[in-house]
């Protein structure tokens, strides 16, 4: 009798233990995230537009880290932002350039690297100097009009 | 010894604790109860026995875990020590053929019989019954007057009875006590309770419908005059 | 004036059922530790409710990755199905939903058993063995409860990823590929999946808390038990949707 209830209950905590796997691994991005995995390089943008912590930061498409705080530098007025890089991805160069894209018109913001052709790598704590910032919408229609309007 | 609604199971659950009275103290061995701390409390009720109307065993264990629940939880004997005792106990009320049926698969008799014996397991100082033959065919009355003779005999145990079965319980007491409305009124041994007691008790004792204890509830309206009052 | 007063009757009980409701809370939890019960309980608790829960989970996918679709498809945005389902699941449905059926289906049979051990004298019997029905009864209940619930509700949500796996990439021709990699980009394990779990345990243990106060504190009688069964699941379902509200402003603010 008390062999059917462990039995049973065995596996109900199996199929929770299966389920909670399959929800870390699958469904969410579950990583044991410990400072030795990544290093952290600063850039500084003058517009972020809608970026935002936790934001893939991608170089040819695939994610090479992702965008840790986001602040406000107080004497440049820019933002400054972290960025968590991979520790697989080490030798990045150091003239590599920043811009911060959209995921399709509406979509999430983004980071993409375009590498450069330096020989020296980013080091922890280091600069990325090269950066463009993000595109927001009303500046560029505003722009537009205003291209439109001298035109005539 | 009682009519129904006197207040006989409102003694037993004074005596164990359950219900405080509202005024004086009752004392069980020697200890005044409702002054103890819950731990003394249950400490104190393992040297009594309750024998319920219903047997209130749990209905999600059979009979040898009901009967060795208190042995279990009360002693640190082991499996083997507890499956002797167990089986003695069944043994003595006539169900070791019944370990393992579950208590719905019990007549009321027999579960009755399961909890005499669980009730008797811990060897108590003190054992009550509470209505013990309300609803028993002749045969299972039989058969608890005579286990409740024998345990009360045989064992070095006091025996407390509620019961308002007077030919059953009167073959078998010491001694009776006559409830009424909250009250003692009669006391004695058997012979005096049946010979010599007062109206109230030949009312009760014989089964007669009007007496002391009137056959109408308090109606202030007679019958006839709420008919013609339409 | 009547009323008034019966109001303020009304009242006094309200409060002095709360009061029992945290003595209550304070004998089981200093009733000491019996873990002896626990695994039977969890069996009847946790594991006779996985068909109600897998099953109820599995359709819940399937309608949000049905109603989803619809909306998401004039957007474009269908590709983004998976993370709709797998957010509402974590977030919201899974935890609410389990706990509600969690209640009408082990909250009353805990709530009934109780009740029904109250009026068949078996509580009684206890307490005058010298057992302590609080350790004996209500403890492993009460363990078995906490511990069955965050359980249920994470495969309530497993299934219900599954059965919108199944409504999107299965029928409705959704690129395998763009479903999980858009969940698992926008699913956040700390955030969503943890949170969902600290609401799962913080609902475990109202319900069960609930369902055994309200068993316990039972009119002995057939309609005492059948009107505390019924309070089990009405307060049980209004507690976890009020405290839902609450949780959820509180954590994703």
């Amino acid at each position: 009798m008390s062999n059917k209830f462990e039995w049973w209950v065995g596996l109900f905590t199996a199929l929770a233990i299966a389920s909670i796997l399959f929800i870390s691994l699958r469904v969410s991005n579950f990583q044991v995230s410990s400072g030795g995995d990544q290093y952290k390089v600063y850039a500084y943008f003058d517009e972020i537009g809608g970026l935002k912590p936790r934001a893939p930061i991608t170089m040819a498409g695939v994610v090479v880290g992702r965008v840790g705080e986001i602040s406000l530098d107080v004497e440049s007025f820019q933002a400054k932002v972290v960025f968590n890089m991979n520790s697989k991805y080490k030798k990045i160069p150091d003239d590599t350039s920043a811009s911060i894209l959209t995921a399709g018109i509406l979509g999430e913001k983004y980071i993409g690297l375009t590498p450069g052709g330096a020989e020296e790598f980013l080091e922890n704590e280091g600069i990325v100097s090269q950066t463009q910032s993000a595109i927001v919408l009303e500046n560029l229609i505003s722009k537009f009009l205003l291209n439109s309007d001298e035109e005539k | 010894m009682g009519p129904s609604g006197v207040g006989k199971t409102t003694i037993l659950k004074l005596i164990t604790g359950q219900e405080k009275p509202a005024s004086g103290e009752i004392r069980v061995f020697g200890e005044n109860i409702q002054k103890l701390n819950r731990n003394k409390l249950y400490h104190l009720r393992r040297r009594i026995g309750v024998l319920f109307q219903s047997g209130a065993l749990l209905t999600d264990l059979n009979v040898f875990d009901n009967v060795a629940l208190p042995l279990r939880h009360n002693t640190k004997l082991n499996e083997r020590a507890v499956r002797d005792l167990v089986e003695m106990k069944l043994e003595a009320v006539g169900l070791l053929g019944a370990t393992s049926l579950y208590p719905r698969e019990l007549s009321g008799g027999m579960a009755r019989r399961v909890s005499l014996a669980r009730t008797l397991i811990l060897d108590p100082e003190l054992i009550m019954y509470d209505e013990p033959f309300v609803g028993q065919d002749p045969i299972t009355m039989a058969v608890l007057v005579k286990l409740m003779d024998t345990v009360s005999k045989s064992l070095p145990i006091t025996s407390i009875a509620i019961s308002h079965d007077v030919e059953e319980i009167l073959s078998i007491a010491d001694y009776g006590y006559l409830l009424s409305q909250g009250k003692a009124v009669d006391s004695g041994t058997p012979e005096k309770l049946t010979q010599q007691g007062s109206e109230y008790a030949k009312q009760f004792l014989k089964g007669i419908e009007d007496g002391p204890v009137p056959f109408h509830f308090p109606n202030e309206t007679p019958l006839k005059q709420r008919l013609l009052s339409g | 004036m009547a009323r008034l007063s019966k109001l303020g009757s009304n009242v006094i009980s309200l409060f002095s059922s709360l009061g029992r409701a945290q003595v209550f809370l304070w004998h089981i939890w200093s009733a000491g530790i019996s873990f002896s019960g626990v695994v039977k309980q969890i069996y009847f608790v946790g594991v006779l409710s996985l068909p109600i829960i897998l099953v109820s989970g599995f359709f819940v996918g399937m309608v949000l990755g049905l109603q989803g679709y619809y909306t998401l498809v004039d957007f474009g945005a269908a590709d983004s199905l998976g993370v709709l389902v797998a957010l509402t699941l974590t977030r919201e449905l899974g935890p609410v939903v389990g706990a509600i059926l969690f209640a009408g289906r082990s909250g009353s049979a805990l709530t009934t058993e109780v009740g029904l051990m109250k009026a068949t004298e078996q509580l009684a019997a206890l307490e005058l063995m010298g057992i302590d029905p609080m350790r004996f009864v209500m403890r492993p209940r009460f363990i078995a409860g906490i511990i069955s619930l965050p359980f249920l509700v994470m495969m309530f949500v497993a299934v219900g990823v599954l059965g919108a796996w199944f409504v999107s990439v299965g029928l409705l021709g959704i690129d395998d590929g763009a479903f999980w990699s858009q969940m698992q980009a926008k699913v956040s394990w700390s955030n969503d999946v943890l949170n969902g779990l600290v609401k799962a345990l913080i609902f475990s243990v109202v319900v069960t808390w609930l369902a055994l106060f309200l068993g316990n504190d039972a009119i002995p009688t057939a309609e005492g038990v059948s009107g505390a069964t019924t309070a089990t699941v009405v307060y049980s379902s209004l507690w976890v949707l009020g405290l839902d509200f609450i949780l959820t402003a509180m954590m994703f603010d």
